[in-house]
């Protein structure tokens, strides 16, 4: 039981250190009194930054050598994850696009699609976006209605909303799950697209959350023309194509969660400051129940990558850390609120942001219910609960539920 | 980065649950409870049959000379049936004598033919800054026993395993310096008074030293403090294993019990307690590695580690004994079902040495010193 490298692993790390030793002056500067302000500047900087790492072989680690990666493993990224972090710079600007959306083209994308697309996504000269809730599609993501029908000539035409789509509003591209047949049940009528953002009848509008701050944006779609081209993956089978984008999603969130900030140290160290505070028994006490927590799913993070390292694929109950961290994370901001008052949750606190971000965390990669669904059939075998929509048309399901509401 | 069991932690922990096996240990509990001692198998030769007595004492002293790890590994196993296998004193005990040069009784300690417990005293933190024991009721802690000479004076509330004990291992203070001793249970000015248990599986003893003689011990100051912390990591470990069988016979009979025509597993309700206990016994886990990897590759966490652990594994039982007793409805609260078995265990272990409480307090102590 140990916490090192192997030897190939310790040459890899010492091979990305010394890269990043050498290019880390030319990262953009985010924070302190010489960050960079405009918001178009910040992006076109991290784009640039993302194509250096590219050059240097530091995004798409996992990614195949015949699309521009360099055929490593999970461990890898993993180390190059933990020396960007050392090295204080940012990461690549694409992450969704990189860890998720390349991925599936890679799997289910044909060889045009990922002769032209692939390279500018790797290298950030072109960023993608996730197009796959809905308002009225979330946990139960197969009910998307953004409709794609196909014309004589095999274009087709898109109408639809989405939500929750991060970095649309600089996005060159987008992969979108529609429905393209309601007469047959839900899961069976979806089929998969790439998206250009910049298409006649795209409309991205920012969504503002608690914080004030708009991370997220709203997707119209206005009768969209779309290439014949453009399907992913074959019409119809859009769900198992989203599958691996989910899969994708659940091991780069498995990877990057130490990442986020929520870590007993950091809300320790704020604590720490005051002398009464430090020795308060109820403080003392909620911070040891939320800190015995985070450090747990560090070391369960430590049993992941040892699981990849065997070849493993993390499994539904990498959800549970998830759980586990947003929970911690809340009642860490509770807790230092109720210790410092108001004044935590101005906005030059490090933590209103926190505290405003946190909630609609919960929800975000799968709520917290769906979660637990998802392991207690999974992981613990339980039965699911019955269904209403099995084996039914999506279209009769809509005028069912319409009727029941 | 490799977190995963050898083959030989694996066999060990296979060959436990083996070896358990072969006892109702359930069914002794629960007779137990009714008055009848004589109901509980004594699983000591098992336990030296096994190597286990020997598990933390060097091959040197003919021990198997195993990390803290492995014997969380066995503790697990324990926990899972509820054996009442006096490890939880003898252990830590060893821990101590192993590192001491010239310790009385070690190779026998290491064959199981003489069997140790440890004398819980709890190490200064960040506030309380001075060695302390559990006191028998409230929260003002007691006061660590005192070395004068060669015979050491004081006395100890609730020690696991102590009853049939031949030596008593622990620290005292001498000029206000701790010092490892051990003392003889048969010799003049020892007392070992068996306490009756809510947790009949359990054996605890009260112990008064007045003026028993006793072996100084040349043992570093920082093993007597990883004692503790030892201690802390086992019924951490036992507690989790008593969590697997909650969450599998919970589990289990959520499979098969209808209500309104359907599974009760399959509401969301009964559903996610149940991943709750599962969460729970994950990070408990996680942490176990944590204790495990820190013994050895970051003693200066262990304390941190083992105070975690213990921390998340007392809440962990303690809602995987009332998720038990819930799912199962009424009959879970009664006699004829084992529920209330892990719900005594839950209830007394959480009060054990320093308690739940304490270390979870000490967690936060640990990272507010370092912050």
């Amino acid at each position: 039981m140990d916490l090192d490298d192997t030897p190939d692993q310790a040459a890899f790390r010492a091979q990305v250190r010394s890269w990043l030793d050498e290019h880390a002056s030319e990262a953009p500067v985010l924070s302190g009194p010489d960050a960079l302000q405009d918001e178009d500047a910040i992006i076109a900087a991290r784009r640039a930054w993302q194509g250096k790492l590219a050059e240097g072989g530091l995004a798409g680690l996992t990614w195949p050598k015949e699309y521009g990666g360099q055929g490593l493993g999970p461990i890898e990224q993993v180390i190059a994850n933990q020396e960007i972090s050392r090295a204080k710079v940012p990461g690549i600007l694409d992450a969704i696009g990189v860890g998720m959306l390349g991925p599936t083209i890679i799997a289910h994308g044909s060889d045009e699609q990922k002769a032209r697309y692939l390279a500018p996504l790797l290298h950030g000269d072109e960023v993608w976006c996730q197009m796959f809730s809905e308002p009225a599609a979330g946990s139960d993501l197969a009910a998307v209605q953004t409709r794609a029908r196909q014309q004589e000539d095999g274009t087709w035409r898109l109408s639809g909303q989405k939500v929750w789509t991060t970095n649309a509003q600089f996005a060159s591209y987008g992969l979108l799950l529609a429905r393209t047949d309601a007469d047959v049940p839900k899961h069976k009528g979806l089929t998969m697209f790439i998206v250009p953002m910049d298409a006649e009848g795209v409309t991205v509008r920012g969504l503002r959350q608690i914080s004030g701050e708009a991370e997220f944006n709203e997707v119209f779609f206005d009768d969209v023309q779309l290439e014949e081209g453009a399907v992913v993956g074959g019409v119809g089978n859009g769900w198992g194509t989203g599958l691996t984008t989910l899969m994708f999603e659940r091991v780069t969130i498995g990877l990057g969660s130490e990442g986020m900030g929520y870590n007993s140290t950091r809300f320790a160290s704020a604590l720490a400051r005051d002398e009464h505070v430090r020795r308060d028994h109820e403080v003392r006490h909620r911070l040891g129940e939320i800190a015995a927590e985070l450090i747990a799913i560090r070391f369960t993070g430590y049993r992941t990558l040892t699981a990849l390292q065997k070849g493993q694929v993390p499994g539904p109950e990498a959800g549970l850390a998830k759980v586990t961290l947003v929970n911690g994370a809340i009642k860490a901001g509770d807790l230092i609120a109720d210790v410092f008052g108001p004044d935590a949750l101005d906005d030059d606190s490090e933590w209103a942001y926190m505290i405003s971000f946190l909630p609609g965390l919960k929800s975000a990669g799968g709520t917290e219910e769906i979660l637990r669904n998802t392991i207690g059939e999974r992981v613990l075998g339980l039965p699911p609960e019955p269904r209403l929509d099995k084996g039914i048309p999506f279209s009769e399901l809509r005028s069912k539920e319409g009727a029941a509401a | 980065m490799n977190l995963a069991l050898s083959d030989e932690q694996v066999f060990l922990r296979e060959a436990a649950r083996g070896a358990l096996s072969r006892f109702k240990t359930l069914e002794a509990a629960r007779e137990a409870l009714d008055g009848d001692e004589g109901a509980l198998p004594d699983l000591w030769p098992t336990a030296s049959e096994a190597g286990w007595p020997g598990l933390l004492i060097s091959e040197e002293h003919g021990g198997a000379g195993l990390d803290v790890f492995d014997a969380m590994l066995v503790l697990g196993e324990c926990g899972r049936v509820i054996a009442g296998v006096p490890l939880l004193g003898h252990l830590p005990a060893t821990a101590i004598l192993d590192v001491a040069s010239g310790a009385p009784m070690i190779d026998e300690l290491a064959t199981g033919e003489k069997r140790a417990a440890y004398l819980p005293v709890s190490p200064p933190g960040d506030v309380l800054d001075e060695w302390t024991v559990d006191p028998h009721s409230g929260i003002e802690r007691g006061a660590a026993p005192q070395l004068d000479g060669d015979t050491v004076s004081g006395s100890f509330w609730f020690v696991p395993d102590a009853p049939r004990a031949d030596l008593l291992v622990g620290v005292a203070l001498r000029d206000g310096e701790p010092v490892g001793v051990a003392v003889e249970a048969g010799a003049q000015g020892v007392t070992v008074e068996p306490v009756e248990r809510y947790d009949a599986t359990r054996s605890l003893g009260n112990v008064t030293l007045e003026g028993a003689p006793a072996t100084v011990l040349d043992t570093p100051a920082d093993t007597l403090a990883a004692a503790w912390h030892l201690a802390q990591a086992l019924i951490a470990a036992e507690s989790l294993g008593s969590v697997e069988t909650a969450l599998d016979v919970s589990v289990a009979y959520a499979k098969e019990r209808f209500t309104f025509g359907r599974a009760i597993g399959s509401y969301q309700a009964v559903k996610h307690s149940l991943t709750e206990v599962l969460r729970n016994l994950e990070n408990g886990r996680s942490l176990l590695y944590y204790a495990g990897w820190a013994r050895g590759g970051a003693p200066e966490e262990f304390p941190l580690a083992a105070s975690a652990a213990r921390s998340v594994a007392g809440r962990a039982l303690d809602g995987a004994a009332r998720t038990m007793i819930s799912v199962h409805g009424g009959i879970g609260a009664t006699w004829e079902h084992d529920a209330p078995l892990y719900f005594r265990r839950a209830q007394l272990s959480r009060r054990l040495l320093g308690g739940t409480a304490g270390a979870t307090d000490r967690v936060a102590g640990e990272l507010l010193t370092r912050a």
